[in-house]
């Protein structure tokens, strides 16, 4: 991007993160007469996809099986296709928003300078959970790292870090890495998963675990960490049902690596300074229909709003952000009427939290949530009152699979809030 | 007599497959078709990266052009792990043809500049 000195950058939407949500959103949102940028921190678009080197990626947005690279390259193509510039290597310090947004960036080609914009979009991913989160006892030896920097490590720069390995969390990217560090010639001692069962999913557990002969200790935790100077042994024990760990279990393993797969926070702690409405489940902001957040103009979608199980529905999402912030762009968003979106016991979270009512746009809401638990069968009902204006039948629902449900908008009154419930058949 | 589990869809049935290769546990076709591929010719995709002479870009990640048998999975990774990539690449460029005689190609999964010097 062409910049003279002095002047500040102006764009009408601006895309903070250039991975699967911001390729998606400002693909969407081109060729409607804005001027859009994105912003990327990496030294190349893509995002955390040019690391997942394995395939399963695109089934639903290309109707073929990729890899993470193949699937991050078509949306590349798409960005050079449409012509949508977006400056790489360059991370937001801070956006500030008065008549418009200014956003505060670093860059080592640019140093530090802003960007004045109409309209921004969220799209900046989630970060792992670490041992501090989890509060893992025991020595604090180097060899411990999440499941996705050891895959940074071995994926992008070709270092394998460590031989003999055990993984905590079941989480898919932690089984995606036993099996790849299996294949470079590591041993993978076990997997430890402290729920009762996995979190990942089912086609992982078998291609990534059975096909290596590597156990799964279901209900287990590690409950001892030792070395001195790097990681020298484990050890693991069961758990009972309310998570407390059972004596006279105890299992160990001399390994020099413990891999972390325990979970994903999206990331929007960037933006200390904009007072976000923040949903305490989702660890995100709250967004409307619109994928708006409670400050007009500011969009957020992807993992940076809620974590998905599958790229592609990534890709979905942010398409409708990047449309909905075109939108935004066009017509008087102002005096937004809110309803909430309130949840019944088995629902964990529903994204959006709130509907806009005098800004229903396109013709059906969809709702994306979770379960609570396991459930073999289920009725899910929208209702506003005791009304109940969509409702749908599902089987085998698990919280590690996201659900969805869209309600016509025509159905939506004014002046109720609306009710997710699931219900147990 | 051998357990597998179905992963066509999201339900995992249990398949219980006996000396005869029999399958039962499945709740669909498409169950069957699966549990007897796996008994008779597991075969899986590799996913893996290859040195690169780019400093910039150590590993090219790869994958086999179609499934390979899965026995051979590791000496598969041995030959690929013997290759240096030194020319730019363009995604499904051929890195290694046939390897070790599978009629399978490993086949760049994305895009390599090698620095002009």
């Amino acid at each position: 991007m062409e910049r003279n000195e002095g002047e500040m950058m102006k764009t009408n939407l601006l895309v903070i993160g250039g991975g699967a949500a911001g390729m998606a959103a400002a693909v969407s949102a081109s060729n409607q007469g804005f001027k859009i940028l994105v912003v990327e921190r990496d030294r190349e678009l893509g995002g955390i996809l040019n690391q997942c080197i394995h395939n399963g990626f695109g089934l639903k947005e290309f109707k073929e099986e990729l890899t993470g690279p193949e699937y991050a390259s078509r949306f590349m193509n798409q960005l050079d296709e449409l012509k949508i510039p977006y400056l790489l290597s360059t991370t937001v310090l801070d956006i500030v928003r008065k008549d418009h947004f200014t956003v505060k960036c670093s860059s080592v080609e640019n140093g530090l300078f802003e960007i004045e914009a109409d309209a921004v979009i969220l799209s900046t991913g989630c970060y792992e959970r670490t041992r501090g989160a989890i509060l893992l006892p025991g020595e604090r030896p180097k060899g411990i790292m999440t499941a996705g920097s050891a895959q940074r490590y071995l994926n992008k720069d070709g270092y394998l870090v460590g031989k003999n390995v055990f993984i905590l969390g079941s989480g898919d990217i932690g089984l995606i890495m036993a099996r790849r560090m299996t294949l470079e010639g590591a041993i993978v001692h076990g997997v430890a998963e402290i729920m009762p069962f996995s979190n990942g999913l089912t086609r992982n557990v078998v291609q990534c675990l059975h096909d290596f002969d590597i156990p799964l200790y279901l209900s287990h935790t590690v409950t001892d960490i030792r070395g001195k100077d790097r990681l020298e042994g484990i050890t693991i024990q069961q758990v009972d049902e309310k998570f407390q760990v059972i004596p006279n279990t105890e299992k160990s393993f001399d390994v020099d690596t413990l891999l972390l797969s325990v979970g994903l926070i999206p990331d929007v702690t960037l933006f200390d300074s904009l007072t976000l409405e923040i949903d305490p489940i989702t660890k995100s902001v709250v967004v409307d229909q619109n994928y708006e957040t409670n400050i007009p103009g500011l969009f957020a979608c992807g993992n940076s709003l809620h974590v998905h199980d599958l790229v592609d529905e990534v890709s979905n999402e942010s398409k409708k952000a990047g449309e909905a912030a075109i939108r935004y762009l066009k017509f008087d968003h102002q005096n937004k009427k809110t309803l909430m979106i309130e949840k019944n016991e088995n629902v964990r979270y529903v994204v959006p939290q709130t509907i806009a009512y005098n800004q229903l746009e396109v013709e059906h809401v969809e709702l994306s949530f979770r379960v609570t638990k396991k459930i073999a069968q289920a009725t899910i009902q929208v209702m506003q009152g005791d009304e109940v204006i969509q409702t749908k039948k599902a089987r085998y629902l698990a919280p590690a699979e996201m659900l969805r449900i869209a309600v016509p908008k025509d159905k939506i009154q004014s002046d109720k809030d609306l009710i997710l419930a699931v219900k147990e058949v | 007599m051998k357990e597998l589990i179905c992963i066509v869809c999201p339900v995992g049935c249990h398949l219980h497959v006996d000396d005869k290769n029999n399958i039962t546990g499945n709740q669909c076709p498409r169950g069957l078709k699966y549990g007897l591929e796996e008994i008779t010719h597991p075969s899986r995709i590799i996913t893996t990266t290859v040195k690169t002479s780019n400093p910039m870009m150590p590993r090219l990640p790869v994958k086999t052009s179609s499934p390979i048998p899965k026995e051979l999975m590791f000496q598969i990774m041995d030959r690929i792990g013997s290759e240096i990539v030194t020319k730019s690449v363009k995604i499904n460029d051929v890195i290694i043809k046939n390897v070790l005689d599978t009629q399978v190609d490993i086949i760049a999964t994305r895009n390599l500049n090698m620095l002009e010097s």
